[in-house]
C-alpha cells in the first residue's frame, strides 16, 4: 500500500502499468461496470437468430468498402471521352461517373474486387433483413413489447432499399440509366404534382445533369446516418427488451437460457463477422457482380434486354410488367382537367408495395386487437402452433414472390422455353390467386403438423418395428420420447376465439362484432396440445395389448 | 459379354450408361459444332453448283417452300432472299426446320459445307438478294468502341448489353450471341432471319456491321474480368446468387456456430 493512499482513495493499485493505464481509464468512464453488466447479458442460442448479425456485418462491411470507394469515385455528369484500359469503350463518350466507376473497375489496384464486396454486400445486406422479418414474424417475435422494435426493423428495410436504389444508379451505366427511367415515369405518373417532382429531382428534364450528384449524397451521407441511427434504436430496444427464446424446458416470459455475452457471445460474434467478410470476399473475388462495362455509358435511347433492378427493387419492377396496358376496350389511362392520370403505372408501382409495407407496419396490432392478447411474450411461437398467422405470412410472402418472379419473367420465357405472355398470363392469375392457395395450404400443412405433433405427443415415436402378438395381432412399437422433445410437442398455448363482448355501457358495438368474428376466423381452427389426462389416458389404452403379452410389453416400454 | 449381361443391374451401371451417353452426345456435338464453324472461302458460284443446289432443294426443302422456291402457305417463297439468308439458316442448322414453332432452333447443321454452299448458289440464281459477306468485313479488325456503340443502339434491346439474348413475345426469343461465327452475324444483320428486322447498308453501313462483329468478338474473348460471369444476365441472376449461395453458405455458418448446444 503506497503512502500516497488515503481512507477516501481506492485501495487498489494495478501491479503492471497496463493495468494502471486501464484503472486510470475505468475510473474515469466506468467502463467496467458497462462491462459487468453488458458481458453477462445472456443470449439464447439458435442459428435463426443470427440473422440481424449477419444483416449488421453486411452493413459495416459496406460502410467499409464504399469508403475506399469514395476515394475514387466522382459523381459529376459532366461528358468526357473514355481513357481507360478497358479496349470496348475506348474514346467512347461518357460521363464522368461512369468514367470513374470504370477506373475503379480496371485501374485502381483492387477497385474492381472492392466495387463487387461493395455491391455483393448490398445485396445480402437487404436479404438478410428479409430473412431476419421472415423469422421475426413466423415466430411471433414482434408481439408485446418488441412492436415498435418491429417497426424500426421495417423503416431499416425501407432504408437499406433505398441504400440500395441509390447506389445502383450512381455508375450511370446503362443498366442504372434504365433503371432510373422507370423510377422518373412512375414519379411523373403521381397525379397534378408527378411532373415537378421529377423536374425537381432531375433540375430539369430526365436525366439532367445533377441527379447522379444528389443521388451520390444521399447515397453516402443521409440515408446511411438514417441506417446507422436505427440500428442503434434497434440494437438499444434489443438489449432493453431482452433477446426471445424458442420454447423448451425451464424456459419462461421471465427468463433467458443461453449464454452470456461475454466471453462466448463476443467470441461467436467477432468470429462470425469475420465469416460473413470472408464469405463477401470470396463471392467479390470470384464471382462477377454488376459488369457495367458490359451495358455501356447511359443513353437515354438504348433499353438493353433483361434490365431489371437488384433484388429487392424486383418486386415492383415486377408489378409494373404484370399490369396490363388495356383489358379489352378498357383502357386506364384518363386526361382530367389538362392532368394525364395513368393507373396502368400509378397503381403498380405505388399499390402493391404501399399494401405489404402498411399491412406489415400495422400486424403486431392488428393481430394484438384481434386476439386482445396484452401480455408480455419472450418465448417464440413455433410457427405451426400459430397456424392462422403463419398462413397470412406465407399468403403475404408468395404475393411477394409472384411479383419478384414477374421481374424475371423474360428470363424464365427464354431459360425454360416458354412464352413471355404465357409466364406473365399464370403470373397475373397465381397474383391474384397465389395468396389464398398458399393461405389455405399452409394453414392446412400447420394444423397437420400439430396434430402430427399431438399424435406423437400422445402414442410416442413410429419406431418401424412390427411385431406380432401371440394371439396374432401385428402392432407398430411405439418408442415414447425423451422430456426435452415432449415438452415441445405439449407446451404451447392454444387460445381459443373469444366472443364479442359489451363495452362499459352494455353496447356490443360494430366494431367488436368484426373483431369477434375475425377472432373466429383466426383461431377456430385450432389442434390442441395434448392434456396430462389424455397422455395419461393414452397410455392406459396402450397398456391393454402388453397386458396380454406380457413378454413384449418390456421392449414396447409403454 | 456375360460378364457384361451380369452386371448390368450393378447400382453403378445406370450412371456409367448416363456416362457413356453424355460423353457420346457431348463428343458428336463438338464434332458438329466444329464442322458448323468452318467457313466458306469463295462466295462465287459455278452454273454445277447451282445445278447441284437445284436437286438438294427439290429433295430436301420443296416440300414446304415450293419447287422453284416460290413458296406455299407453310413457308416464304425464297425468290430474293439472297445467298446470304441461305447460309445463315442451313450453316447454323435452323433450316431443314424442325418442327412449326415460333422460332426455329439453331441445331447441327444438316448439311455440309458445300452443300450449303449449292443451296446457296440455287437460291441466288432466282432472285438478287443479300450475298454471302466478303472476308474482309469479317476480319474483327474494326472499331470494337465504335461497334460497342451500334451495338447497344441497335442490337442490345433484343439480344441484352451483353449478347447474353433476351425474350420476345409468344415465345419468340433472340439467342445469345457467344460463339456464333462473324459470318452467320454479318448474314443475320442483312437476312434478317427468324424474327430479326433486315439491317440494310444503308441502316447500319458494312463497315459498321464490321464493328459490330468485332465488338462482340471481342467481348467475347474478354471473358469476364470480374470472375464468373453468371450468365451476363444482370441482377436476376444475381439476386437467385446471394439468396441461394451467399445466403446457404452463411446458414451453414449460423448452424455450424450454434450447433455445440441446443
Amino acid at each position: 500500500m503506497s503512502a500516497a493512499s488515503t481512507a477516501e482513495a481506492p485501495a487498489f493499485v494495478a501491479k503492471t502499468k497496463t493495468g494502471r493505464i486501464t484503472d486510470f481509464v475505468d475510473q474515469r468512464v466506468g467502463g467496467s461496470g458497462i462491462l459487468r453488466e453488458f458481458g453477462r447479458k445472456v443470449f439464447p442460442d439458435h442459428w435463426s437468430f443470427m440473422f440481424g448479425e449477419v444483416a449488421l456485418y453486411s452493413f459495416v462491411i459496406l460502410l467499409l468498402s464504399g469508403t475506399f470507394l469514395t476515394f475514387f469515385f466522382d459523381p459529376s455528369m459532366a461528358e468526357t471521352h473514355y481513357d481507360g484500359s478497358y479496349l470496348p469503350l475506348k474514346n467512347v463518350e461518357m460521363s464522368v461517373a461512369y468514367s470513374s466507376s470504370l477506373n475503379i473497375s480496371f485501374d485502381v489496384r483492387g477497385g474492381l474486387f472492392m466495387r463487387q464486396v461493395h455491391h455483393w454486400a448490398a445485396l445480402l445486406f437487404v436479404a438478410s433483413i428479409g430473412v431476419h422479418m421472415l423469422r421475426v414474424f413466423f415466430t411471433g417475435a414482434f408481439r408485446k413489447p418488441r412492436e415498435m422494435n418491429w417497426v424500426v426493423g421495417g423503416v431499416l428495410l425501407i432504408l437499406a432499399m433505398a441504400a440500395g436504389f441509390t447506389g445502383y444508379s450512381l455508375p450511370d451505366d446503362l443498366l442504372s440509366g434504365n433503371g432510373l427511367r422507370i423510377i422518373d415515369g412512375v414519379i411523373k405518373a403521381i397525379p397534378v404534382v408527378g411532373t415537378y417532382i421529377s423536374f425537381f429531382l432531375f433540375g430539369g428534364e430526365f436525366p439532367g445533369t445533377a441527379i447522379i450528384g444528389r443521388l451520390y449524397m444521399l447515397h453516402i451521407l443521409l440515408v446511411p446516418a438514417l441506417i446507422l441511427l436505427m440500428i442503434v434504436l434497434h440494437l438499444f430496444m434489443v438489449v432493453v427488451h431482452k433477446h426471445t427464446q424458442y420454447p423448451g424446458p425451464g424456459r419462461n416470459d421471465g427468463n433467458v437460457v443461453g449464454y452470456p455475452l461475454g466471453p462466448v457471445y463476443a467470441a461467436k460474434a467477432g468470429g462470425f463477422f469475420f465469416i460473413v467478410f470472408g464469405v463477401l470476399a470470396l463471392m467479390a473475388g470470384f464471382f462477377t457482380i454488376n459488369p457495367i462495362w458490359n451495358y455501356g455509358p447511359y443513353d437515354p435511347s438504348p433499353v438493353s434486354a433483361g434490365t431489371q433492378p437488384d433484388w429487392y427493387i424486383g418486386f415492383v419492377d415486377g408489378a409494373l410488367r404484370l399490369m396490363p396496358g388495356v383489358i379489352g376496350d378498357f383502357h386506364f389511362e384518363y386526361i382530367i382537367f389538362g392532368h394525364v392520370l395513368t393507373l396502368n403505372v400509378l397503381l403498380p408501382a405505388l399499390v402493391p408495395a404501399g399494401i405489404i409495407f402498411t399491412v406489415l407496419f400495422m400486424y403486431p396490432w392488428i393481430e394484438r386487437w384481434i386476439t386482445k392478447d396484452d401480455r408480455e411474450h419472450h418465448v417464440l411461437d413455433r410457427p405451426r402452433n400459430a397456424p392462422t398467422r403463419t398462413a397470412i405470412g406465407v399468403a403475404g410472402f408468395t404475393w411477394y414472390c409472384v411479383m419478384w418472379a414477374a421481374a424475371g419473367s423474360d428470363l424464365i420465357a427464354t431459360h425454360f422455353h416458354v412464352s413471355l405472355n404465357d409466364v406473365t398470363y399464370w403470373l397475373r392469375t397465381l397474383f391474384f390467386i397465389g395468396p389464398v392457395i398458399a393461405f389455405t395450404v399452409t394453414k392446412r400443412v400447420a394444423l397437420a403438423l400439430q396434430r402430427k405433433d399431438r399424435e406423437i405427443a400422445l402414442h410416442g415415436r413410429e419406431t418401424g418395428r412390427i411385431v406380432r402378438l401371440p394371439h396374432g395381432e401385428f402392432i407398430e412399437v411405439h418408442a415414447p420420447l425423451d422430456e426435452y422433445k415432449h415438452y415441445k410437442l405439449v407446451g404451447f398455448e392454444s387460445p381459443v376465439p373469444l366472443p364479442a363482448v359489451p363495452n362499459d355501457h352494455g353496447i356490443v358495438t360494430r366494431k367488436e362484432k368484426r373483431r369477434a368474428w375475425l377472432s373466429r376466423w383466426f383461431f377456430e381452427d385450432r389442434v390442441a396440445p395434448a392434456t396430462p389426462a389424455e397422455l395419461e389416458a393414452a397410455h392406459g389404452h396402450h397398456a391393454q395389448p402388453a397386458v396380454e403379452a406380457r413378454e413384449e410389453s418390456k421392449s414396447l416400454s409403454h | 459379354m456375360k460378364a457384361l449381361s451380369q452386371k448390368r443391374r450393378h447400382p453403378l451401371a445406370a450412371i456409367a450408361l448416363l456416362l457413356l451417353g453424355l460423353l457420346v452426345t457431348g463428343g458428336l456435338y463438338a464434332v458438329a459444332t466444329t464442322v458448323n464453324q468452318a467457313k466458306a472461302s469463295t462466295t462465287s458460284f459455278s452454273s454445277s453448283d447451282v445445278e447441284e443446289g437445284g436437286k438438294l432443294f427439290a429433295a430436301n426443302c420443296a416440300t414446304c417452300h415450293g419447287m422453284g422456291a416460290s413458296g406455299s402457305k407453310d413457308a416464304p417463297s425464297l425468290v430474293g432472299v439472297g445467298a446470304a439468308a441461305v447460309d445463315f439458316q442451313v450453316g447454323t442448322g435452323r433450316m431443314p426446320m424442325q418442327m412449326n414453332g415460333p422460332q426455329a432452333y439453331q441445331k447441327p447443321a444438316q448439311f455440309n459445307d458445300e452443300q450449303t454452299h449449292q443451296l446457296a448458289a440455287y437460291v441466288a440464281s432466282l432472285g438478287a438478294g443479300p450475298a454471302i459477306p466478303e472476308e474482309s468485313l469479317l476480319d474483327e479488325k474494326g472499331d470494337a468502341a465504335a461497334g460497342g456503340e451500334l451495338f447497344r443502339t441497335n442490337c442490345a434491346m433484343c439480344h441484352n448489353a451483353a449478347a447474353a439474348g433476351g425474350a420476345l413475345t409468344r415465345g419468340k426469343f433472340a439467342p445469345a450471341l457467344a460463339g456464333v461465327s462473324g459470318k452467320h452475324i454479318y448474314e443475320a444483320m442483312v437476312s434478317g432471319p427468324q424474327n430479326m428486322p433486315v439491317f440494310s447498308d444503308a441502316n447500319v453501313s458494312p463497315e459498321g456491321k464490321r464493328d459490330i462483329i468485332t465488338f462482340l468478338k471481342q467481348i467475347e474473348t474478354n471473358g469476364s474480368p470480374g470472375g464468373a460471369d453468371l450468365g451476363a444476365l444482370g441482377p436476376v441472376s444475381e439476386g437467385l446468387f446471394v439468396w441461394i449461395a451467399g445466403l446457404g453458405v452463411i446458414i451453414a455458418f449460423t448452424i455450424w456456430l450454434t450447433s455445440r448446444t441446443s
